[in-house]
């Protein structure tokens, strides 16, 4: 496959001019460790079975591809969904932490370390440890921590420790710093389960490679129901990007295919709570990896905002920091009340409840210019239950 | 000749270097430490670049940093500050130490001219990494005769050892232990293997031990296995206690550098 343009990883894990591995030297052993069992590892055919078979059993994939009947009368074109709610603990998010804890098995490690925004990471994270026996330890922002409170409820049930972060903006950015700092004081036994695209090489390629199982299966879903093993465009929000990753995977170089990434515009683009990353960041160093954050001039990062958890975060995984800046995906951004108002939308014409986070992907569907008979995959990243009050304080003011 | 070198060749032992966060408590305070710290005989001064995300540093260092920022610290402010108080000093040499982000932002060529200009000795910048580092700025550090720290923990193999030996120029930064900043641990014996090991390796770099060196008890056994040590959030947490900056900063030092004798009498 030699094209001009070909999206795809350097040795030194870099996409394009993002990506990267900037870590103090007391992370070095770890990340390095990790990069080598990584390569040697992914794509022997021991763990790949390992792999699939928990996807198929334990998770219950693959996950549908559904067409949305009303929703696409509704914009007028034709409209799939692809159900990562239905996964086992409710997100994507499950994909990624499956193939990592076995990679932490691979290694030896006993102890296992996670940050989460919306508690979704966190709660796929504390499943695979209780199904391997690990210790897990889960950090997450006291904001979080009071707003997605049924997830804490569940990491608990399943023996994880939730730890709150409590410097800066007390959300995710905040809880990864310090997972990050506590994988620097345990230097031989933890293995730092990452939940998005970000961090230091490998970690996003890595992420991405687990979640592109949604992409592999896209493709003979779409040819077994339209008859192409293609669509014209891809939806996916972004927080950090791993739901987007594993969604555009397979068609990073199929140029027909659109790739749209919806983030969290939180109050509004302008008002200076937002979490628009694309529209606001400038180039720099987030959490390890040259990407697209925002910052003041002085490079200090400024906390964001987003009425989602998930999406509250102030960089960009460094792949879609390149798809964006080269033009490969387009961005939309979508503000709390246009998801608000989606998620109630998508639950009246289809009976499903999307994650707040999903939410943001279906708000940008009135954004978009679509044909009758263009075929749209959204990337229904999870379910809702966990927003159920942020849901139910909206219908109380609306209806 | 670089004023680190210069020191090193001068002083081969029981060399001090103090951390302090530029802009805490107060905007203004930068200039009288320095000043007090240089009249103290201190050796070498390390002067935090407050950050917004500082990954390996621990919670006293992340508190006077979050603090320094409220104040309004910025660069080109302390840049200002280091220049207008750099010729009174007559001891110290200065480092500068902060994350890669900032000196991005700040514009790597012109942050780095700043530097020689407002008479900084070396740079300390955790997160910049030894490739990039060589491919990128090495010649521009040659040019300019700045030097620069990489660190090296327990967990860094020999190899690369010798490599970021290679790089550096001043003084090695040796971890003492794996962690963040400011963990308060007692010296223990993988720590003495750790330190006998390097030592073994002949380097062509002096060393400095830090994280964790608090007190005279830890400086004098981290100064048996290196050249000196480095106290960061020991030293920031007097200065917080501290009614008065100065006589604060006096006794600090003193309580580092007392001989064993009288240590034993406190
Ligand atoms: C359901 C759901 N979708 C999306 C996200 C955002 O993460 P990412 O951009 O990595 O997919 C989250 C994060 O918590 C989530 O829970």
């Amino acid at each position: 496959m030699v094209k001009n343009k070909t999206i795809r990883i350097d040795k030194h894990g870099f996409y394009g001019k993002f990506g990267g591995a900037y870590i103090p030297e007391m992370l070095f052993g770890n990340v390095e460790e990790l990069r080598l069992c990584y390569n040697e590892v992914i794509n022997t055919s021991e763990f790949q079975m390992k792999f699939r078979s928990l996807l198929k059993d334990y998770v219950g994939r693959p996950s549908p591809l559904y067409f949305a009947e009303r929703l696409s009368e509704k914009y007028k074109t034709q409209i799939y969904l692809k159900r990562e709610d239905l996964n086992h603990t409710g997100a994507h998010k499950i994909n990624n932490t499956i193939g990592q804890i076995l990679m932490a098995k691979h290694l030896g490690k006993t102890r296992i370390i996670a940050e989460t925004g919306a508690g979704q990471h966190g709660v796929a994270t504390a499943t695979v440890c209780a199904l391997q026996g690990l210790e897990c330890i889960v950090f997450m922002g006291e904001i979080d921590i009071k707003r997605q409170a049924p997830n804490v409820a569940r990491m608990k049930m399943l023996g994880a420790e939730v730890r709150p972060a409590t410097s800066g903006s007390k959300t995710l950015k905040d809880a990864t710093n310090e997972a990050i700092r506590d994988w620097i004081n345990n230097p031989s036994d933890t293995h730092y389960i990452i939940g998005s695209v970000v961090g230091p090489h490998p970690y996003p390629d890595m992420v991405a490679q687990f979640q592109s199982v949604i992409s592999e299966e896209m493709k003979w879903q779409l040819q077994e129901q339209v008859g192409r093993d293609y669509p014209d465009y891809i939806i996916a929000c972004v927080g950090g990007g791993s739901n987007a990753a594993g969604a555009y995977y397979h068609y990073l170089n199929e140029p027909t295919v659109k790739l749209v990434a919806v983030e969290a515009a939180g109050l509004g683009v302008e008002t200076g709570e937002s979490a628009a990353t694309s529209v606001l960041g400038t180039e720099g160093i987030i959490h390890g990896s040259k990407t697209l954050l925002m910052q003041t001039k002085d490079g200090q990062i400024i906390e964001p905002y987003s009425l989602s958890a998930g999406l509250d975060y102030p960089g960009i995984g460094p792949m879609h920091a390149h798809l964006i800046q080269s033009g490969r995906a387009s961005t939309y951004s979508v503000t709390d009340n246009e998801a608000l108002a989606a998620a109630l939308e998508l639950t009246r014409l289809e009976g499903i409840i999307p994650a707040l986070e999903s939410a943001h992907a279906f708000a940008s569907l009135k954004k978009q210019n679509f044909r009758d008979s263009d075929v749209i995959v959204v990337n229904l990243s999870g379910r809702g239950d966990k927003d159920l009050d942020t849901y139910t304080k909206f219908l109380n003011k609306h209806e | 000749m670089n004023k680190l070198i210069e020191l090193f060749k001068n002083k081969e032992r029981d060399i001090l270097n103090i951390y302090f966060t530029a802009g805490y408590p107060k905007l203004d305070s930068t200039g009288h430490i320095l000043k007090r710290l240089d009249q103290n005989k201190v050796d070498i001064i390390e002067i935090g670049m407050p950050y917004s995300d500082p990954l390996a540093d621990g919670p006293t260092i992340q508190a006077s940093g979050a603090k320094a920022l409220e104040n309004g610290m910025h660069l080109d402010l302390l840049f200002q500050q280091i220049d207008s108080i750099r010729p009174s000093l007559k001891h110290a040499s200065l480092i500068l130490m902060g994350y890669y982000n900032q000196v991005l932002q700040f514009g790597p060529q012109k942050f780095f001219r700043q530097c020689k200009a407002v008479g900084i000795d070396g740079l300390i910048l955790p997160d910049l990494p030894l490739h990039e580092y060589e491919s990128e700025y090495k010649d521009l550090f040659d040019e300019l005769d700045l030097g620069i720290s990489f660190l090296i923990t327990p967990q860094t193999p020999d190899t690369r050892i010798k490599k970021i030996d290679k790089l550096s120029k001043g003084f090695i930064y040796m971890v003492s232990s794996a962690s963040i900043t400011g963990a308060q641990k007692e010296v223990n014996d993988i720590q003495l293997d750790y330190y006998k090991r390097i030592n073994a390796l002949e380097l062509n770099n002096p060393r400095l031990i830090g994280f964790g060196i608090s007190d005279n008890k830890s400086f004098k056994t981290a100064c048996q296995y290196a050249q000196g040590a480095i106290i960061g959030s020991a030293f920031i947490r007097a200065l917080s206690d501290a009614q008065n900056l100065e006589l604060g900063i006096d006794n600090f030092v003193k309580n580092i550098r007392v001989s064993d004798l009288e240590a034993k009498s406190i």
